[in-house]
C-alpha cells in the first residue's frame, strides 16, 4: 500500500531512448493503466519499477522510500507477467507459497493466505496441480493469486490478458477489476489494448515514442484529448480525422471541410478557435458524433446527406461508411435507419463533440 | 469400457461396431519399421559379436572351420580369465569409476555455473566468451595432450599425481567443461527469463534464484550433460595411455588393450569379454535415463 513517484526517467538501451524524462505520481491504493502501442517504453517504465532495468537517470520512490539501488527482492512489489512465468516444476499451492515461504512466513499463516487467494480466485481445487495441467486461464489466474498472497505495496501487470482468447480476456478483465475492489492495492497496469485500460483504470496514462502524452481519468481521455495521438489512439472504431479550414461566418466561425460541405462550430469556441483562422487543420469527430438524422433542437446539431459506401452492421449499431471529399470517414447509425450501399443517406452530426488539431503541433486547440 | 469389446453405442441404442485400422496405415507403419531395420542391424552387430566371442571357448574361437558367427556352446573361461589374472575389476573398473564420477561431477559444475553467465549475464566480450569456449571444444585431444604432460610433470613436483588417477580426475575437464557449457548453454537460454525474475521479486537473489527456480527447470539439460560426460570419461583413451603406466592405476580403456593385446597376439575371448562388461555399465544408465535424455536433447542441446 504505497504511493508512487517517477521523476525525471529515463532509459537508454546504448543508443536507443526507450524511456525520455516521464513524471508521473500514482496515488495510494490508485489503478492506474499505462497504455501506448509497441515500444513506446510502457514495459519499459513497468520493469524499472520493478527493478529488473536499471535506471539511466531520474528517481522512483514507492511509499516515501528511493528504491533506485534496491534490489528488486527487497523492493516488495508483485508483478503479474505476460506469459504467467509460473514455475514449471512446483505445484499451484507451491507457486503461490514460493515468495512466502522466502520471507520465512510461518506455515499455517501461508496456509491461510494460500487458501484465501485461491477462495478469492477459484482455484481451491487446483491447488495440487503443475502449471502444465492447467488452462491459459487458471494459469492467469494462479500467477494473479502468487501476486495476491504477497500482499505486497504495489501490483504489477505487465500486458497480462493478452494471451488469453477474446472471450476470456473479458472475462478475466472483470475479474481483475473484482480483485482490485477487495484486495485495495496500487496497481501498475501495462497494455496495448486501450480497451482494457479505459475500463479497468482510475487515470490512463498514454505513452508514445518514450513520452506521457497525457494522463487523465478515462472520461478525460475521451473527452478531451490533448494531442492527435491520444485523440486517434483512445476509442474504437477510433476518431475520423480530416483536413479543414477555419472561416468567419455569419459572425461566428465556421468549419469548412470540402468546398460544398461546412459545418458551424459550436459558439462557445469562438476566442479558441479564431487565431487559426485560414491556416490548415485537422478536424476530428467520433464515428458515434455522426448518426443517422434525428430529430434536434441544440445548435451544435447539424444536418448533412452522403453517400453510403460500406455497411458493417455490428448488432446494436451499423458503422457506416461515407466518403467526404478524398476521405473515407466511419459513423454509426441505428441499423433499422441506415440507407443501402451506393444510395444516399441523410446523418446529423454534433459539433459540441468535435476537436481542432493544429497538424504543426499535433495538439488538440 | 472393456478392453477390445466393442460397447460404444449409437444414438439409437445400437451397438456401434470399432473402426479396423486402414490398411494403408498398416503398411505405412510396417514401412517405418522396415526402415529402421538396416540401422538397427548395424548398431547391434558389433555387440553381438563381442558377446557371442566372450562366451566361447579359446578352442572354439581358433577353430577356423566353423563360423564366427554363433556359438556351439557357453563358456565362461574368459570371464574367469578376466576376474583372477587380470586387475580387470579391482583396479580397472574401479579406477574408471572414480574417474569418471569426480571429473563429471567437476565438469558439471563448473560447466553450468559458465554457461548460466554466458547465457544470461550481459557483460563486455559475453559473445566473445561463448566463442571462446566453443572453439576450446575443438582443439583435438590429440595436440592437448603434450602441453598437459608438461603440466603434470610440473603439478607431480609439488603433489604426486602422476601414475595416478588423479592426473585423470585433472585433466579430463580440459575437454567436458567446454562441452558441458555449450551444450547447457543453449539450455539456460530456452529458459524463459521471466519465470527468474519472477523468482527475483518473490524474494530471491541471483544465486537463490538460480538454486531454487533455474536448475529445478534445467534438469533434462544437466542429465543430458552429466550422461555425456560420463560417457566421454568411461570411454576415454588418450590421457590415460599418456599419463598412467603403473598396471593397477589403469583405467579400463587402457588395461583392456596394454595387458590383453600382447604384441600381435590377441587374446579374442577376454578381450571381447572385458569390452562386453565395460560396455554395460553406460548402456544401463542411458537405457534407465532414455526419458531425460531426450526431452535434453530436443529441448536444449540443438537449438
Amino acid at each position: 500500500m504505497a504511493e508512487i513517484i517517477l521523476r525525471d526517467l529515463w532509459k537508454f538501451y546504448d543508443d536507443v531512448e526507450a524511456v525520455r524524462g516521464i513524471n508521473l505520481d500514482i496515488a495510494h491504493n490508485e489503478f492506474i493503466a499505462l497504455v501506448g502501442p509497441s515500444g513506446c517504453g510502457k514495459t519499459t517504465t513497468l520493469r524499472m519499477i520493478a527493478g529488473l532495468e536499471d535506471i539511466t537517470a531520474g528517481i522512483i520512490e514507492v511509499g516515501d522510500r528511493i528504491i533506485n539501488d534496491v534490489p528488486p527482492k527487497d523492493r516488495d512489489i508483485a508483478m503479474v507477467f505476460q506469459n504467467y512465468a509460473l514455475y514449471p516444476h512446483m505445484s499451484v499451492y507451491q507457486n503461490m507459497s514460493f515468495g512466502l515461504k522466502l520471507r520465512k512466513t510461518p506455515k499455517d499463516e501461508i496456509e491461510r493466505r494460500v487458501r484465501a487467494a485461491a477462495d478469492i480466485l477459484n482455484i481451491g481445487e487446483l491447488l495440487e496441480r503443475r502449471p502444465k495441467q492447467l488452462s491459459g486461464g487458471q494459469r492467469q489466474r494462479v500467477a494473479m493469486g502468487r501476486a495476491i498472497v504477497r500482499d505486497p505495496q504495489v501490483f504489477l501487470f505487465d500486458e497480462p490478458l493478452s494471451n488469453l482468447d477474446a472471450k476470456l480476456r473479458v472475462q478475466m478483465r472483470t475479474e481483475i477489476k473484482k480483485i482490485h475492489q477487495r484486495v485495495k492495492t496500487t496497481v501498475v497496469y501495462v497494455t496495448h489494448d486501450q480497451v482494457e485500460a479505459m475500463t479497468l483504470a482510475d487515470r490512463i496514462v498514454v505513452m508514445n515514442e518514450g513520452i506521457i502524452e497525457q494522463v487523465g481519468t478515462p472520461e478525460e481521455m475521451y473527452d478531451a484529448p490533448q494531442t492527435l495521438f491520444v485523440a486517434s489512439f483512445i476509442g474504437s472504431p477510433s476518431m475520423n480525422f480530416l483536413p479543414c479550414q477555419v472561416e468567419a461566418e455569419n459572425g461566428g466561425l465556421a468549419i469548412r471541410l470540402t468546398d460544398n460541405l461546412s459545418f458551424a462550430a459550436p459558439p462557445d469556441r469562438g476566442d479558441r478557435y479564431s487565431p487559426y483562422i485560414g491556416k490548415p487543420m485537422l478536424f476530428g469527430i467520433r464515428p458515434e458524433h455522426i448518426s443517422d438524422k434525428r430529430p434536434h433542437t441544440e445548435p451544435t446539431h447539424l444536418d448533412f446527406t452522403s453517400d453510403v459506401v460500406v455497411l458493417e452492421p455490428m448488432g446494436i449499431d451499423t458503422m457506416v461508411f461515407i466518403n467526404v471529399g478524398e476521405t473515407e470517414i466511419t459513423t454509426r447509425s441505428r441499423p433499422r435507419a441506415v440507407s443501402q450501399v451506393g444510395e444516399p443517406m441523410d446523418f446529423t452530426i454534433d459539433m459540441a463533440h468535435m476537436h481542432l488539431i493544429d497538424p504543426e503541433s499535433e495538439k488538440v486547440v | 469400457m472393456s478392453s477390445g469389446e466393442a460397447t460404444l453405442t449409437a444414438s439409437d441404442g445400437r451397438a456401434l461396431v470399432l473402426n479396423k485400422v486402414p490398411v494403408w496405415r498398416q503398411r505405412k507403419s510396417m514401412a517405418n519399421y522396415i526402415a529402421l531395420l538396416p540401422y538397427v542391424f548395424f548398431a547391434l552387430f558389433p555387440f553381438y559379436i563381442m558377446f557371442i566371442t566372450s562366451i566361447k571357448s579359446d578352442r572354439e574361437i581358433n577353430n577356423l572351420g566353423q563360423s564366427p558367427f554363433w556359438a556351439t556352446g557357453v563358456a565362461t573361461e574368459n570371464y574367469a580369465y578376466l576376474a583372477t589374472n587380470t586387475g580387470y575389476f579391482e583396479h580397472w573398473m574401479l579406477n574408471t569409476f572414480i574417474v569418471t564420477v569426480a571429473s563429471t561431477i567437476i565438469s558439471v559444475t563448473i560447466g553450468t555455473l559458465a554457461a548460466y553467465a554466458l547465457a544470461r549475464l550481459r557483460f563486455r566480450g559475453v559473445e566473445i566468451f561463448g566463442v571462446a569456449v566453443f572453439i576450446s571444444y575443438l582443439v583435438p585431444q590429440t595436440l592437448l595432450f603434450l602441453p598437459l604432460i608438461d603440466v603434470i610433470n610440473t603439478i607431480d613436483d609439488y603433489v604426486p599425481i602422476r601414475d595416478t588417477y588423479w592426473s585423470l580426475i585433472l585433466t579430463y575437464p580440459t575437454f567436458l567443461i567446454p562441452f558441458v557449457t555449450w551444450l547447457l548453454l543453449g539450455y539456460f537460454k530456452t529458459i524463459p527469463v521471466e519465470v527468474e525474475e519472477c523468482a527475483y521479486l518473490d524474494g530471491c537473489s541471483r544465486l537463490g534464484a538460480l538454486c531454487r527456480v533455474v536448475l529445478p527447470m534445467a534438469m533434462p539439460g544437466i542429465m543430458c550433460a552429466v550422461l555425456f560426460s560420463a560417457t566421454l570419461c568411461w570411454n576415454e583413451l588418450l590421457y590415460s595411455l599418456v599419463f598412467i603406466q603403473d598396471e593397477t592405476a589403469k583405467t579400463l580403456s587402457v588395461g583392456v588393450i596394454t595387458e590383453l593385446i600382447r604384441g600381435d597376439i590377441y587374446y579374442w575371448g577376454s578381450l571381447m569379454a572385458a569390452c562386453f562388461t565395460a560396455a554395460l555399465p553406460i548402456i544401463l544408465v542411458f537405457a534407465f535415463f532414455m526419458d531425460y535424455f531426450v526431452s535434453g536433447l530436443t529441448a536444449g542441446a540443438i537449438k
